[in-house]
């Protein structure tokens, strides 16, 4: 009998977590892999944050905790204290209870989930997302059911940001269209616009009635600072105006596998918030009930903690010694022959994570550019 | 939806005509380095006269079965009693972390295991584990490598990504769906835009299987079509098929070419055996069928919050099963881009460690035996109490966490209002909810709503 399954064919690796197939698959002792965003030690190995541990700790020898369902939108503390994170403490949005908060799995779970709810609510079912962007995105607002139309970002002759470009295209779209802006640390290039940039895009943006949906999975790790990171989520929501944000704890707390984040929707007003945020509810339900509930309340605790002893968070030494996605410049020939020669493993855009860099590895690499630019020029 | 997308509509013309006239003000003569301050002043002229673009949307309902604990909560009656949700409870009415599962985080803390990204399919050790779990660690299936197994948000995140596949390859398929089900299920199949209709299931006569409507209704749909079955222990009516009668479900399944889809979400926690309830599943893989099989690990190994759960996919072939998980992969990145590791480590560990898997199976028949022993209490209970000579035998034919009780919307009504006892409004109660303490004020409370509940509904009428 024919399979029913005769139809289906065989999808390539995903282009970002296929690199790291790739690398595991390679025997050679000199490849390095920067591909997947994931902090890396000066010995090349994964780091489990002090304070991470010391908060699992707590919560695994507590005898009262159990592990009953969490609500459909995660659990409350984790909410609150994520929207006072990007926020600011002071923020008139939560002090007007203007904002609801839903816990969801890391940034991709925030985005998909913010993007459904739009689909289903909002009038305008088309994204304007920068080019280039994180690879995942178009495929999470397609499969959503938005639209995806670019606009300009990255401009590859100064290896800067395209402003010109930007302001056009983002004026030339239709009202209310949702924008995708990375609230800090682009990526795949790196670069963001500065606060009179910012201040520019949020007056076109308000001007024109377009949604700003931030994709937030960098704050702290940028910049260092958390608030710093923060500036451009909270100059659109100083302005009283709505917004959705997607955050991520992958990264700024090295919480990677256990899928933490938060879609935050900012709205005009406190009932319109709990209205939305029913709504949001049944997009989860059918998706996966109520979010995992072990990462959260690690956030949860550390988060806690920060509170009351007012410490800015233990994570600068570590932010210092790291950076971000770099563009480098290297087209796919020369990427794939870095790759084939040099075993050196990174997306075909030309985007390396310098967070899989050690100053072991750095001739190495060096190397291997200029090898590929004499090579391939 | 559709009128909350015109009034939104309509509030952005309003919106983009009351842009028109700011439009001006806002852009004229702005200094791109205008101190944020002043234009973010005149900004806010504009944007407050605008109204929420998320004005039409209307408060959405409650679940109705998560709302019941919600409701519970807020009743302030010591007699009451929360028969809602299905969560195992112990005696004591106080949730239960097995053992088995506090020594596994333990361990995992000890190794100081890391937190990076699981791949796109999830732990490898768990796929491994929960394939051999249900279908038994030497089936050809699993040694000829024709199961497709990835990692999902426990039973729903697992049946929505089957959903989701569904839609994209079999286009136009329907889904066959019980009635009554677990009421997420509908909701899973509209959101994937999946079709789905109802073969008859329940017989409020009997208070049984309507077996006969059951094979009619598979028999009666199209061909290729997808027929969802509780692998055991049916949510929510608790009764399922005998040996025989699955014997019969499957002829007509291969007869008609359809793909069976099962939920198992209580493998174990049924009769208290992981062989015994995986019978039905295991008989369609000596058939050599093509089916689907979504797992939850919620209720057997209490891991309710960590959503841990997967999605097996029974191909004809290896090449198949490869290509089948690499498009269930390019289903999962765009949703959550891959799954949490916590609950897949614990299964893992347990499954993977002789002792620890032993300890697992005997507080797994703890719980189930448990809710035997409480099912027997009722039982006894309603017979003792209830002269009316009403058939009570259906509680002990019924198997899992759940029981239909047969009362009905005005029935379950009065056990909520008169005797603080909260259940869902199609009649179901959580067995998992019930100490054998509690067996004879909910005898008492079922006895009076059965017989008297539309007497107190009618008398305000009547007069």
């Amino acid at each position: 009998m024919e399979s029913v399954f005769s139809n289906v064919a065989r999808a390539p690796e995903d282009p970002i977590l296929g690199v790291t197939v790739a690398y595991n698959k390679d025997p050679s002792p000199v490849k390095i892999n920067l591909g997947v965003g994931a902090y890396r030690t000066e010995e090349g190995k994964p780091l489990v944050l002090d304070v991470v541990r010391r908060a699992e700790l707590q919560l695994v020898n507590d005898q009262t905790r159990v592990k009953e369902y969490i609500p459909i939108v995660g659990l409350a503390d984790f909410n609150k204290l994520s929207a006072k994170l990007i926020l600011g403490g002071d923020s008139p949005a939560i002090k007007e209870n203007r904002v609801a908060t839903i816990q969801c799995l890391s940034g991709t779970g925030s985005l998909r989930v913010g993007a459904e709810f739009l689909t289903k609510h909002y009038h305008q079912n088309v994204i304007y997302i920068p080019k280039p962007t994180w690879g995942n995105h178009p495929k999470v607002f397609n499969l959503a059911g938005l639209s995806v139309e670019y606009f300009r970002y990255y401009d590859p002759t100064t290896r800067g940001l395209d402003f010109q470009g930007l302001i056009e295209d983002l004026g030339a779209a239709p009202s209310g269209a949702i924008v995708l802006l990375h609230a800090c640390a682009h990526n795949p290039t790196g670069v963001d616009p500065t606060p009179e940039q910012w201040e520019q895009i949020r007056q076109l943006i308000r001007s024109k009635s377009l949604l700003p949906f931030f994709d937030s999975a960098y704050q702290g790790f940028a910049s260092g600072s958390l608030d710093t990171d923060a500036q451009s989520v909270r100059m659109f929501v100083a302005d009283g105006g709505e917004c959705l944000i997607a955050q991520s704890y992958a990264k700024n707390m090295g919480l990677y596998g256990e899928r933490v984040g938060a879609l935050s929707i900012v709205c005009k007003s406190a009932d319109v918030a709990s209205k939305v945020e029913s709504q949001v509810k049944l997009v989860v339900r059918p998706m996966y009930s109520s979010p995992p509930i072990h990462g959260a309340s690690i956030v949860a605790t550390i988060l806690k903690s920060r509170e009351r002893n007012r410490t800015p968070g233990d994570w600068s030494h570590i932010i210092k010694q790291i950076g971000m996605f770099t563009f480098t410049g290297l087209n796919t020939e020369q990427v794939a022959f870095m790759t084939k020669e040099h075993h050196i493993y990174m997306t075909s855009d030309g985007r390396i994570s310098m967070a899989g860099l050690s100053s072991k590895t750095v001739p190495h690499l060096a190397d291997a550019i200029h090898a590929a630019v004499a090579r391939l020029g | 939806m559709a009128s909350s997308m015109l009034s939104l509509g309509s509030t952005s013309l309003l919106t983009r005509e009351i842009n028109k006239d700011k439009l001006k003000l806002g852009n004229s003569g702005s200094n791109p380095f205008l101190k944020a301050k002043s234009s973010s002043r005149v900004t806010m002229m504009t944007v407050a006269v605008k109204p929420s673009r998320f004005e039409g949307i209307t408060m959405a309902p409650p679940d109705p079965i998560l709302g019941v604990s919600e409701a519970f909560k807020a009743d302030t009656n010591e007699l009451k009693l929360n028969l809602g949700v299905g969560a195992y409870r112990t005696e004591e009415l106080q949730p239960y972390v097995l053992n088995v599962v506090k020594k596994a985080e333990n361990l995992m803390l000890e190794r100081g295991d890391n937190k990076e990204y699981l791949p796109i399919e999830g732990l490898a050790a768990f796929n491994k584990a929960t394939a051999e779990l249900l279908f038994g660690a030497n089936h050809p299936i699993i040694k000829e490598q024709k199961v497709a197994t990835i990692q999902g948000l426990s039973g729903t995140g697992s049946l929505r990504l089957a959903a989701a596949l569904i839609e994209r390859y079999f286009p136009g398929a329907k889904v066959l769906i019980s009635s009554p089900t677990w009421g997420n299920h509908k909701n899973i199949f509209n959101d994937a835009k999946v079709p789905w209709s109802e073969y008859r299931y329940y017989d409020p006569k009997t208070i049984g299987l309507d077996f006969e409507g059951m094979i009619a209704d598979i028999k009666e749909a199209p061909e290729g079509s997808f027929i969802l079955l509780h692998g055991c222990a049916h949510n929510p009516t608790g009764i399922d098929p005998t040996p025989e009668q699955w014997v019969k479900i499957a002829d007509v399944i291969q007869e008609k070419n359809h793909i069976p889809f099962f939920d198992v979400a209580y493998q174990g926690f049924a009769s208290g055996s992981l062989d015994e309830d995986a019978a039905s599943v295991r008989l369609f893989a000596e058939r050599g069928m093509e089916f689907f099989v979504a797992q939850s690990y919620s209720k057997n190994l209490g891991l309710y919050a960590e959503r841990i759960g997967a999605i097996n996919v029974v191909c004809s072939s290896a090449d198949a099963a490869t290509r089948v998980k690499s498009q269930l992969k390019r289903i999962a990145r765009p949703m959550y881009s891959n799954p949490p590791v916590h609950g897949a480590r614990i299964v893992a560990n347990v499954v993977g460690d002789a002792t620890m898997f032993n300890e697992w199976k005997a507080e797994m028949e703890m719980m189930a035996g448990r809710i035997k022993t409480v099912r027997q209490e009722l039982y006894d209970s309603l017979v003792s109490k209830d002269k009316s000579g009403k058939d009570w035998s259906f509680i002990l034919k019924q198997i899992g966490m759940f029981s239909f009780t047969g009362l009905n919307k005005a029935q379950s009504d009065n056990m909520t209002n008169k005797w603080h006892v909260y259940m869902t409004k199609d009649g179901r109660i959580s067995l998992a909810g019930l100490s054998l303490a509690k067996c004879e004020y909910l005898a008492d409370a079922i006895i009076d709503s059965y017989h008297n509940a539309l007497l107190y509904w009618k008398t305000p009428i009547e007069l």
